[in-house]
């Protein structure tokens, strides 16, 4: 298992980076923590002639608070956004999340950026973004543009990154003090992919949801936003009832590939247990 | 090959500065054990699961199977070849693996003692659950862990100054 | 005397002999890096050898180019099976008796087989260089289900074996059958289930998995054309065997052959075979005149170097209402892949398959097995077990299950009424085994004492009752596994491998100064013969252990042994290296007797010296005995103290253990957490409990990976799926349970020091513990057998199918 030659390429600037993209198109590709990429070389299932790596670009590291939205730069860690206290503070399912992802050493090095950018549908980040309704700033030769995670997926490996442009930061909007969260994750051990995953945000008013954001990871070839079982919660009391028609519709949605993990059938109804245990824990964190 | 390009890099490894010059694409693993015939830390699955290959670079725990050695350049690494005290006696992570029977056949003894060495520098005082989720990403196929986390239990109290309880049966 | 002489006990405790939780000499240098592994081994001019394999599991090959691949500066050669066949090297003998391809000859039998080895200046252009070789395939018909393989149509896997109706075990009844083995008395079991109350038959499937050990397979040839003379290192169980297969094959002579085994990073009976990658090494040295490394990566080791199990078993017991059992047929299909590889001792085609009879006084039994191809690969190793005992203490543990639910006995009580009685060793099994010693009543009885047996019963009623009226969806399970296994192959009436007898060997040597080095034919993966076999000798001959080196590995200087695996080295070596230090002790009885000038017979041995029989203060001490043997031997006694003995052991050992797991099962997702897994092992005399202690945690966790999810899979084109650490489950710390663990001490009659073997007891007790948990917790529902692996999602499967789901 060892990868083929190229060209190794340490921008120290974003700019820098692009450039190199620019003038490489489809035989470039930037490298962050290298966890997925890096496997995918050594088997030869990709083939680089020029590598890009980021790590020696400053600007691409921090997180920052701008008030109503926090700015996480592409290249900070697991391990960065886990020891975040305004991340513990704002946005804990982050930490969550974070700390369910891969092992310890890959968190070291697994970055927000990577996790986000590569496409793969195994990967927790996503659908997470996708639930807090984030944006990723993607940065090319014409500039900044933003794209809404829940937009920027088209199918395993497919996004809408262009092979010129780099996922330089993720924007996420803070949800209310007191919001509810949890993401639940099956996996068969510590290291792999979801078996099925889920993410919820709500808030509670009175006892009853006043919002409430879902997304699915790897039951499909892309995370899922379910927005319907989202909408079919709001307005609800989290009612035995409502909680079973908006699983329905949180499965409806799933299309995920039978392997090790277990047949799709499996992983559909794991989405929806996942999603239901996820609903109940967030519900117990949500201030009424 | 000489029309393959070689890359100037510089790391201090294990308190010694050392440079070569690598192709772009050899792998942190290969130019410790190849290159600078540092053969402790091993390669057990090639797909960053196993941690077999953990060293510890500016004070994280890498697999070092999954990095370039171009990517760490400039950077600060301790193997398992450093990690003895300076009077050349065993450390304490070192010690307790021995005293608690925390080993057998050594394949993954290296890359565990590392990724111990760095998760007691962030945590001194470890509960066996982070311990056992500190250790998550280091497989080992002879001891069942269990008496790996007594190890770290030993070596960390060793290093708190207090004396190791070992736990009831 | 004054007060600084050491007491008796002291001098004990200095010699950290048998018994003594004595810490690791190894570990000294593992811990620092310093083991000396294959990989670690530089050698001047040292190049890399690389396989080319096929992507596909059945296919004819139709064309090899290797052009390219050698226009790339730093390739030195592509061998195929056709450069092989200059040196009748394309195909090489197995231990079972069949022939496998070392490369492809014109077609391949298995994904990821062998189809052309690269050797270039390094790993790196190696692999540039794989992928620059063409290789022109035709598909052909693929057959995965071993129990497809007898079908009239099935496709032909062996052309090479058309028209050869005998096999190495007997005559072949199909293209795609390897051999028949049946033993036991048909008539006489027939009898039996003719005159039963009750019946159970259950198709009972061990899947197929894999030893992997953390370190892959590999090696190092080197051959020194001048000198004629062959080195190979390499990750080898059993060095000496290894050395004569090459002389054999390469006809170089033996003793211009030299094989090392340096450290080893885990065996578990992956590294007791021969394997391409070892020959092409060796050939491709042979042709190049330099060294050559051939180092494995996990997928080609989990997809091509041997596998474990895959043995479908249909059990039927019969039985006496009040559960007494009378009879027991077991038919075993066996998928041994694309060639017979299996590593058996060569006269046991299914191993000790036949110990299945277990821990119960079957009057009569009968087994068959059918050893079966199909387009997988080869291999068929003892995964940290005796030859196929893992296998029938799985099936008979579930049998037994089975069972005590049809007759609603408690499945710990029919255990205790079928046991062996203690009175009855040597015990002969209806299945031609005489069973040393043991005394299982004891151990069982023991074993739910601690663990609070009945109330764990009770408190699972409760919760079934609970699950019933929807007030939990966690259902409980207790699995209960009793086994007897058979390990230390073996006497060389029943074993030997390709004609070698399966003994084992030590050599002593005491030095003037009283230290000694020592050596035996095994060899450690892990197990700490370093520290062990010292500890035999410290009791022995009174040396302390600390002066004791122990070498393993090397060819040369070592006795002929037959290696580690089989959890054969203590009862085997075991047994020769306390008969050498016998012969060393004699020796110094006569040694003593002339330096204080008595008989022989007046003296008495104490700890670490001999002493004159009721003047204790007339002694002396190994440490001046040594010194006398160099310096100053009894007229007519040839100088020097060193001994070596060669053991045929008159049996097999037979350890035993009660192992209870206690399983909590989330039904909705599937998930089972153990809540405690107690093991009781008898594995006779202990020599360091601290290292007893260690094997068993290992292969208990090995156990519980195979139990609950370890398998390597393919799918109906014949890709194996999952052949990597992502898919193929190795638990982490996170999800290995607490392991409890007790014993009993039931020494084995035979044996020198009444040692057993215990390293593979904890697989072989633990996969039927964990599975009859799985099983047991859903008993209740109406369920019987559910095959494992147990993971979460068969687990939740099985659920659904019982209705659990609502």
């Amino acid at each position: 298992m060892i990868p083929g030659a190229f060209t190794y390429h340490r921008p120290s600037s974003v700019a820098e980076a692009v450039a190199i993209l620019v003038s490489h198109g489809d035989e470039a590709r930037p490298l962050s923590g290298g966890h997925s990429l890096i496997p995918m070389m050594k088997l030869r299932m990709a083939a680089p002639e020029h590598l890009v790596d980021l790590g020696g670009i400053a600007d691409l590291k921090g997180i920052t608070d701008d008030g109503d939205t926090i700015t996480i730069r592409a290249m900070t860690t697991q391990h960065e956004l886990i020891a975040s206290d305004l991340l513990a503070q704002k946005l804990p399912i982050i930490r969550e999340t974070s700390l369910l992802i891969a092992d310890p050493q890959i968190r070291y090095v697994g970055t927000l950026g990577g996790n986000v950018a590569n496409g793969d549908p195994g990967n927790d980040m996503p659908a997470l973004m996708q639930c807090l309704d984030a944006a990723y700033v993607l940065t090319g030769p014409e500039g900044d543009r933003e794209v809404p995670a829940r937009d920027f997926y088209e199918a395993a490996y497919f996004t809408t990154l262009a092979p010129d442009e780099i996922l330089t930061a993720v924007r996420i909007p803070v949800p209310p003090a007191g919001h509810g969260y949890a993401y639940e994750k099956l996996k068969r051990k510590v290291g792999d992919y979801a078996t099925a995953a889920a993410a919820v945000v709500l808030t509670l008013d009175g006892g009853t949801v006043s919002f409430c954001s879902i997304a699915l990871t790897n039951v499909a070839d892309t995370p899922l936003y379910a927005q319907e079982a989202g909408e079919i919660l709001t307005g609800s009391t989290l009612d035995a009832e409502t909680v079973a028609r908006a699983v329905a519709a949180a499965e409806e949605i799933t299309e995920p590939a039978s392997d090790g993990r277990g047949p799709a059938e499996y992983r559909t109804k794991m989405a929806g247990v996942m999603l239901q245990r996820a609903l109940a824990r967030a519900a117990t964190r949500a201030a009424s | 090959m000489s029309d393959i390009e070689q890359i100037p890099v510089t790391m201090t490894v294990n308190g010694k500065k050392v440079q070569r010059f690598v192709e772009a694409r050899t792998l942190l693993i290969h130019f410790l054990r190849e290159d600078l015939n540092l053969t402790g830390p091993h390669i057990g699955c090639e797909t960053s699961h196993c941690g077999a290959c953990t060293v510890e670079l500016n004070g994280m725990s890498v697999k070092s199977c999954t990095m370039f050695a171009v990517q760490a350049d400039g950077a600060e690494l301790t193997t398992i070849e450093g990690m003895a005290n300076a009077d050349g006696t065993l450390s304490a992570l070192q010690e307790g693996f021995r005293q608690m029977h925390g080993l057998q056949c050594g394949f993954c003894t290296p890359g565990m003692i590392l990724r111990a060495h760095t998760l007691l520098k962030e945590n001194p005082n470890p509960t066996e659950e982070e311990i056992r989720m500190g250790i998550s990403g280091n497989l080992c196929r002879c001891t069942g862990y269990q008496n790996i986390v007594k190890a770290i239990q030993y070596a960390a109290a060793k290093l708190n100054g207090t004396e190791f309880q070992e736990a009831a049966e | 005397m004054n007060d600084m002489t050491p007491t008796r006990e002291q001098r004990e405790a200095a010699l950290e002999g048998m018994g003594c939780k004595r810490k690791r000499v190894e570990d000294i240098r593992f811990t620092q890096g310093k083991g000396q592994y294959v990989d670690d081994l530089k050698l001047p001019g040292m190049v890399f050898g690389d396989f080319v394999r096929s992507p596909y599991a059945h296919a004819k090959i139709t064309r090899i180019d290797a052009s390219e691949a050698l226009k790339l500066p730093g390739v030195i050669a592509v061998l195929t099976a056709e450069d092989l066949k200059g040196v009748n090297l394309a195909w090489m003998p197995t231990l079972a008796g069949d022939v496998q391809m070392v490369l492809a000859d014109g077609k391949v039998l298995y994904q990821n087989q062998e189809v052309a080895f690269v050797v270039a200046e390094n790993r790196y252009i190696a692999d540039d260089a794989i992928q620059l070789v063409e290789v022109e395939y035709e598909e052909l018909p693929v057959l995965t289900d071993p129990f497809k393989s007898m079908d009239a149509d099935a496709p032909v896997l062996r052309p090479d074996l058309d028209g050869k109706m005998e096999g190495a075990h007997g005559p072949r009844k199909h293209h795609n059958h390897i051999f028949t083995w049946e033993v036991g008395d048909r008539e006489e079991t027939d009898k039996a289930f003719s005159e039963a109350d009750v019946t159970i038959k259950e198709l009972i499937s061990y899947h197929r998995t894999h030893p992997s050990p953390l370190e892959t397979c590999q090696c190092v040839a080197s051959m020194d054309k001048i000198k004629g003379e062959l080195t190979v290192w390499g990750t080898f169980q059993a060095p000496h065997v290894i050395r004569t297969v090459a002389s054999l094959l390469s006809t170089i002579p033996e003793q211009k052959i030299h094989v090392i085994a340096p450290d080893i990073g885990g065996g578990f009976g992956n590294k007791v075979g021969a394997y391409p990658g070892y020959i092409c090494a060796i050939v491709a040295s042979i042709v190049t005149g330099v060294p050559v490394k051939w180092v494995e990566d996990r997928m080609e080791n989990l997809s091509t170097t041997s596998f474990a199990r895959d043995y479908h078993m249909t059990a039927e017991i019969a039985a006496k209402n009040d559960g007494t059992v009378t009879g027991l047929k077991v038919h075993v299909l066996a998928d041994h892949g694309g060639f017979d590889a299996c590593a058996d001792p060569s006269k046991w085609p299914a191993g000790f398959f036949n110990i299945v009879t277990g821990s119960y006084d079957f009057p009569a039994a009968h087994l068959e097995v059918d050893g079966v191809y199909t387009n997988k690969a080869p291999g068929g190793v003892a995964y940290r077990c005796s030859f196929r005992v893992t296998e029938a203490a799985y099936c008979i543990e579930r049998a037994m299950d089975i069972l005590a639910q049809k007759l609603d006995m408690d499945p710990a009580d029919l255990r205790m009424k079928n046991f062996v009685k203690a009175e009855q060793f040597p015990y002969h099994s209806a299945l031609g085994w005489e069973y040393d010693s043991g005394d299982y009543h004891t151990a069982m009885q023991k074993a739910m004492d601690t663990i609070g047996y009945r109330e764990l019963r009770a408190e699972q009623k409760a919760k079934q009752e609970a699950f019933k009226r929807g007030e939990t969806r966690e259902i409980m399970g207790i699995g209960v596994s009793f086994f007897t296994e058979i390990v230390g192959a073996g006497p060389s009436k029943n074993c030997d491998i390709l004609g070698v007898a399966m003994f084992d060997s030590a050599e002593i040597r005491v030095h003037p100064t009283g230290s000694v080095i020592s050596r035996m034919g095994t060899k450690s993966q892990g197990q700490g013969h370093e520290t062990t076999w010292a500890q035999i000798i410290a009791t022995e001959i009174g040396i302390p252990a600390a002066d004791i080196m122990v070498e393993e590995g090397n060819t040369d200087t070592a006795p002929y042994g037959l290696g580690t695996y089989g959890s054969r080295s203590t009862p085997v070596a075991g047994a020769a290296i306390a008969l050498a230090s016998r012969k060393i002790r004699n020796k110094a009885q006569m040694i003593a007797a002339h330096m204080l000038e008595v008989s022989e017979y007046d003296l008495e041995w104490d700890v670490d010296g001999f002493q004159v029989k009721g003047n204790p203060q007339a002694r002396k001490s190994m440490k001046e005995i040594a010194w006398a043997a160099y310096h100053a031997p009894p007229p007519g006694m040839e100088p020097g103290l060193e001994a070596v003995s060669y053991y045929d052991p008159p049996n097999m050992t037979y350890p035993f253990g009660a192992y209870l797991c206690v399983m909590d099962i989330d039904v909705d997702t599937g998930v089972a957490k153990t809540r405690r897994f107690y093991a009781l092992d008898d594995c006779g005399t202990r020599i360091n409990p601290m290292i007893i202690e260690g094997q068993v945690h290992g292969g208990l966790t090995e156990a519980f990976a195979i139990a609950m999810g370890q398998e390597i899979r393919y799918d109906e084109m014949g890709n194996v799926l999952g052949a990597s650490f992502m898919d193929f489950f190795l638990p982490t710390a996170v999800e290995t349970p607490h392991w409890e663990t007790d014993f009993t001490v039931t020494p084995s009659p035979h044996h020198p020091i009444g040692a057993k073997g215990v390293g593979e007891s904890p697989n072989v007790g633990g996969v039927p513990a964990f599975s009859n948990a799985v099983n047991d917790a859903f008993k209740f529902l109406g369920s019987t057998h559910i095959q494992m692996p147990h993971d979460a999602w068969r687990i939740w499967q099985a659920a659904k199918e019982l209705g659990a789901h609502g």
